[in-house]
């Protein structure tokens, strides 16, 4: 069954359509397989193994390594991606060696056009593509036994890391893969079907748990080269400033300081250690220019978006990423024909990614190559970033991707990595830089604040006869690539394919820049959009005195995937049925070409907010891995729920406020409410779950306290309202 | 020169003694599974034991410890044996991991103390371990199976 004939579009053309060019602008010249000998994420490693394809090599001791060319932030591809090859390999996963891939053209995500982890589609774009990796090499290596044997290959068959012949001739892929490696790879593979599945669908252990409670998990900040030094940046406190005059004396005469280093809009210190480098860095005294920003306030920046909000949007009803059924209408005429009309604005601040690991780089360059250890979403990006700063060429650069301590999308920015490279040209030496936790709050690529504006009118049966949205944002893509002639990039998610019965829907967009750079975060513009969607969706139930609930199954009648996934949230959370003083919110969302629908239950008292649980429902077609799609979801409603209650980036004098994680608040385990997710079967391919769980979150909670209260919170975060 | 033991193994340390005890771990004894964080004793990445009590190492000075025993994550068993790692893996807790030593930590040193931790003991004694992945849910489970692996390994 294919997923349109599900009722699911696929979406996110924007994003992907972004992360294509970019791609193409930071690739360069983008060299095929790694080097014979050089393996990135294992190095020192010597190994007889012989390569069967770009992500499997087979030792000669039977070891199995699997190349993974998508960064592991936490989301489970080091064990998702190396379960589709092993299905079809007929391995045991647990017996897999996983290394990062280095950059290369076989590693593209051909869904984001570049080596990019983002979008939530890693195992969506994996998803025949390993299989099929791991059927050829299966077959190579029963042709191979067959060769060995002089048998035909359909007398034998591949189990457990061995071939099997007649008569009870066994061999291990060990023995077979040089042999096999120079076999014609097969064209045409027959795939498993869904019943043969010995491995996708369960919930296995994830490959990288063991290293990742004894230590030995190796992110950007643990990594060791012989002879490195470590480094310290001081960054303009006013964000876009640049250093002006530099005193160092102080610092140069501490212990350990090898070196300060001005930039233009930075300097850098190099110590034999980090704390050295660190305290050089607080005694350096530096004049800071601080450039256009230097009054830059929330006020200023909330002027501009609702002096944007103003204009008239761009209409976004001719582009291709809007689905064809919401074309055609006349809503503004709808609207003034309207029986009874709604409109509100709903208002989302800049927030931080907050990545536990802060920003870090390790670079060794030389005079022919570089070296790059980080922890990144863009290999090809941080490659041509860190060619510029060494003056070489992107192919003589190396980037050895390390596990990475989050990434919610700030890992997709390269703007830690030319430092480190600077550093280490300049002393000759490896140089670890790490930004301080202060550095990396005040000083990330935040989500961009949005205004979103909804009108909507009802006839007087009650009946939605049109709904509009006005967005007014910055733009994320516009920095990464000015030739970017599509505006709508990255701001139009989930509300592309508003998913609600409405004979008139309208979208526009305006573009309102704010002075200072914003940049991609978890679920990107799906959660502002779902807050807008889901918060009015709720708003005019309340209007027409409906259930919520019954509102949502009215307007997606027919709608099969999607009502499943209500009526199992219904009955999942207990609809209707919260005990005496709780209160309940839904919201809903099509996304990453997945259905999810969330229930909070909350109650207020005195005006202080207690969220008692979460309840998630997700029809994401075919699961690889069922244990990790769980943790993800509940990953993603623990990061929903921090920055609905909380996340709030503010400027005073272009100096973000929040420092650390005093002032900038998330979620700890004492406040976190029972989790409880499900997953629907399904026989779709699979969507994704990265970002899914996030947007819901929002809406579902002010939802939940506008039932507990009467109080429409329409503007985050929570924590500025009272609810009393 | 500041002695004291990592992990069992006696240490001199002959560096400015004002260094906190997490960069003298990573950056001069090579162990790296203690994980910088916040640097303020705001989010836990960094615990480790101190004389047996779960402390921060990012604002604990290498002048405090003289005579002192530091057990960090590398030093919890050599095998992952330990019941909580145990229970970590058999929950598949870590997502991107980078906390989880910090967690770890703070829950070994919470079972040392209290062998049957409710929930509210282990809401307040793990309050202080910040995840940004969202792994609270299964940290918690975790900690009760790890209690329970405990009370096996006792009663066998």
């Amino acid at each position: 069954m294919s997923i349109r004939s599900r009722g699911i579009r696929p979406t996110d053309h924007s994003r992907r359509k972004f992360l294509q060019r970019t791609a193409q602008l930071g690739g360069g010249l983008v060299f095929a397989l790694a080097l014979p000998g050089i393996q990135s994420g294992s190095r020192g490693a010597a190994l007889s193994s012989s390569q069967l394809n770009a992500w499997l090599r087979i030792g000669s001791d039977d070891s199995i390594t699997i190349l993974v060319d998508r960064s592991e932030m936490g989301q489970g591809v080091y064990t998702a991606l190396p379960t589709l090859i092993a299905e079809e390999l007929e391995v045991d996963p647990s017996h897999i060696n996983v290394v990062a891939a280095p950059v290369g053209e076989p590693y593209v995500n051909v869904l984001n056009g570049g080596q990019v982890t983002g979008t939530s589609n890693s195992v969506p774009e994996a998803w025949e593509k390993l299989r099929k990796a791991g059927a050829q090499a299966r077959s190579m290596l029963i042709a191979a036994a067959a060769r060995r044997w002089h048998v035909d290959p359909a007398t034998c068959r591949a189990s457990s890391g061995t071939v099997i012949g007649a008569q009870g001739k066994v061999a291990r892929y060990g023995q077979l893969a040089e042999a096999a490696s120079k076999l014609p790879v097969p064209k045409d593979v027959a795939l498993k079907s869904p019943e043969e599945f010995r491995l996708i669908g369960k919930p296995l252990a994830r490959l990288d748990t063991p290293s990742k409670v004894d230590g030995s998990a190796e992110f950007g900040l643990d990594v060791k080269l012989p002879g490195m030094l470590h480094a310290a940046i001081a960054l303009s406190p006013v964000l876009g400033g640049k250093v002006g005059s530099v005193d160092s004396a102080a610092a140069l005469a501490l212990p350990g300081v090898r070196r300060v280093l001005p930039t233009e809009s930075a300097v850098i210190v190099v110590a034999e250690h980090f704390w050295q480098a660190k305290k050089a860095r607080d005694a350096l005294r530096i004049d800071w220019q601080p450039g256009p920003n230097a009054t830059l306030d929330n006020a200023a920046i909330w002027a501009r978006i609702n002096e944007g909000a103003t204009r008239p949007g761009l209409s976004a009803l001719a582009s291709d990423d809007v689905d064809a059924a919401l074309k055609g209408g006349h809503a503004t005429e709808a609207l003034k024909g309207a029986a009874k009309t709604f409109a509100a604005v709903y208002e989302l601040p800049l927030v931080a990614h907050a990545t536990m690991e802060p920003m870090n780089c390790t670079a060794d360059v030389k005079a022919d190559r570089c070296d790059v250890y980080v922890g990144t979403q863009v290999q090809q990006l941080t490659q041509a970033a860190a060619a510029e700063a060494a003056g070489l060429k992107a192919a003589q650069v190396n980037v050895h991707t390390t596990l990475l301590g989050g990434g919610f999308g700030r890992r997709l920015e390269v703007d830690f990595v030319p430092a480190a490279v600077t550093a280490s040209k300049v002393v000759g030496a490896p140089v670890k830089l790490i930004w301080t936790r202060e550095d990396d709050m005040t000083h990330d690529v935040y989500r961009p604040p949005a205004r979103e504006a909804v009108s909507a009118g009802l006839d007087e049966h009650g009946k939605l006869t049109a709904w509009m949205l006005h967005i007014t944002s910055p733009s994320i893509t516009a920095r990464f690539d000015p030739t970017n002639k599509d505006p709508f990039d990255s701001v139009i998610e989930y509300v592309q394919n508003f998913p609600y019965a409405v004979s008139n829907f309208d979208l526009s967009y305006t573009r309102q820049e704010i002075g200072i750079d914003v940049g991609y975060l978890r679920s990107v513009s799906h959660a502002p959009n779902c807050f807008a969607i889901e918060s009015s969706i709720d708003e005019i139930a309340a209007l027409i005195s409906k259930d919520p609930l019954q509102l949502r199954k009215e307007l997606l009648a027919g709608k099969s995937r999607h009502l499943q996934v209500l009526d199992a949230i219904a009955e999942r959370a207990g609809w209707g049925h919260a005990v005496k003083g709780r209160y309940q919110g839904l919201a809903f969302m099509e996304g990453y070409t997945s259905c999810i629908a969330q229930v909070a239950e909350v109650s207020v008292e005195d005006g202080e907010l207690k969220i008692h649980k979460i309840t998630c429902v997700i029809d994401c077609g075919q699961t690889v891995n069922p244990r990790i799609v769980e943790s993800q979801l509940e990953s993603g409603i623990v990061y929903g729920l921090s920055a609905a209650l909380w996340g709030d980036i503010t400027l005073r004098g272009g100096r973000v406020q929040q420092r650390n994680f005093n002032d900038y608040r998330v979620l700890r385990l004492d406040e976190t409410p029972a989790l409880e997710v499900h997953i629907l079967p399904s026989d779709a391919k699979p969507g994704g779950i990265g970002e899914t769980g996030v947007p819901p979150v929002a809406p579902a909670l002010c939802n939940a306290i506008f039932a507990a209260t009467g109080k429409r919170v329409r503007s985050l975060p929570i924590a500025a309202h009272k609810l009393i | 020169m500041v002695r004291f033991t990592v992990n069992g193994q006696q240490q001199s340390v002959d560096i400015d003694a004002d260094t906190p005890l997490l960069w003298v771990l990573r950056d001069h004894l090579g162990l790296t599974g203690t994980k910088y964080g916040c640097g303020q004793a705001l989010c836990g990445a960094c615990t480790v034991h101190v004389d047996g009590a779960g402390v921060r190492s990012c604002l604990l000075l290498l002048k405090a410890l003289e005579g002192k025993s530091v057990v960090t994550i590398e030093g919890l068993s050599k095998d992952r044996s330990h019941a909580v790692q145990r229970a970590w893996i058999e929950l598949d807790v870590p997502q991107c991991g980078y906390c989880q030593s910090g967690q770890i930590m703070s829950a070994v040193a919470l079972l040392r103390d209290n062998p049957a931790p409710s929930d509210d003991d282990i809401n307040a004694a793990l309050a202080g371990n910040i995840c940004r992945c969202g792994t609270y849910a299964r940290i918690r489970k975790a900690i009760h199976r790890a209690a329970e692996l405990l009370r096996g390994a006792q009663s066998s």
